[in-house]
């Protein structure tokens, strides 16, 4: 697997968000296509640079070429998911810190009767 | 130990949970007080947010800035729909990464918990489209590190 492959596919808004709706299931062109406004030959390209990149596999049904993510895309789309929680972590981190130096609230009606 | 939770739910909802030490009267002015809120909101290391407007009334005003004061910055604008001190908060908001978001509707729930708090972050968005954009978009600062990441996966 080609890793600048990967970075490539995953540096655009665009793949990042058909990841995220394979994330939901199997999806042909024309499926892919609708929600994003795109043209299927537009949807095609980004989709050919996520199967270079092994986050996206299809198969063949009739004539229909559902595409799925691949493991790696279902890894990709764990850290995003993981990546997030990070950057909401590192803001609570200091939340905690800014609660713990407030002045003790005037009334106790926030506690637990 | 992990005290945070993010969950996709059904096609439009993100929603986050957290527990604090502090009671929910701390935690909710935390939430609404500019001064707090600049303390906090800040992201990855190295932003700061210079502009806090934060009008806790129904209709008032929100309006975030973030620098990193070497160039890169974006900013939020909403508004407060609902208020219930110290228990519940309802209010809209979008980026403006420069260009405009779809609107987030979110309610942020306060509930006692022991001495403390269980926070609960319920975000709607319009479409699953829509919520896609806005997780791939809220993971784009930690991009860079994503990758150092992927790379030990791969």
């Amino acid at each position: 697997m080609n890793l600048d492959m990967t970075f490539a596919a995953l540096a655009d808004p665009t793949r990042r968000a058909i990841l995220a709706r394979l994330a939901k299931g199997e999806a042909t062109v024309m499926e892919l296509a609708a929600p994003f406004k795109m043209t299927q030959p537009a949807i095609s390209q980004h989709l050919k640079a996520l199967e270079d990149a092994g986050l996206v596999v299809s198969r063949v049904d009739g004539t229909r070429r559902p595409r799925r993510l691949a493991k790696a895309g279902i890894e990709a789309m764990d850290q995003w998911l993981e990546m997030l929680r990070k950057a909401l972590e590192k803001n609570y981190n200091r939340l905690d810190k800014v609660l713990a130096n407030m002045e003790a609230p005037t009334t106790r009606t926030g506690e637990k009767r | 130990m992990s005290k945070l939770t993010v969950k996709t739910e059904g096609d439009t909802h993100v929603v986050v949970t957290r527990r604090f030490a502090a009671p929910p009267e701390a935690v909710y002015r935390a939430h609404t007080d500019p001064k707090l809120l600049q303390k906090w909101l800040l992201g990855p290391e190295g932003w700061s947010m210079p502009v806090c407007i934060s009008e806790a009334k129904p209709g008032g005003k929100i309006r975030y800035e973030w620098t990193n004061r070497k160039g890169g910055g974006f900013h939020l604008t909403g508004e407060y729909v609902e208020l219930e001190p110290y228990s519940r908060i309802v209010h809209v908001e979008r980026m403006f990464l420069p260009d405009r978001t779809p609107d987030n509707h979110v309610e942020t729930r306060f509930d006692a918990d022991g001495t403390g708090t269980l926070m609960t972050v319920r975000m709607t968005l319009s479409d699953a489209k829509t919520r896609a954009a806005m997780l791939s978009t809220g993971m784009e600062k930690g991009m860079e590190a994503s990758y150092v990441r992927l790379e030990g996966m791969l």
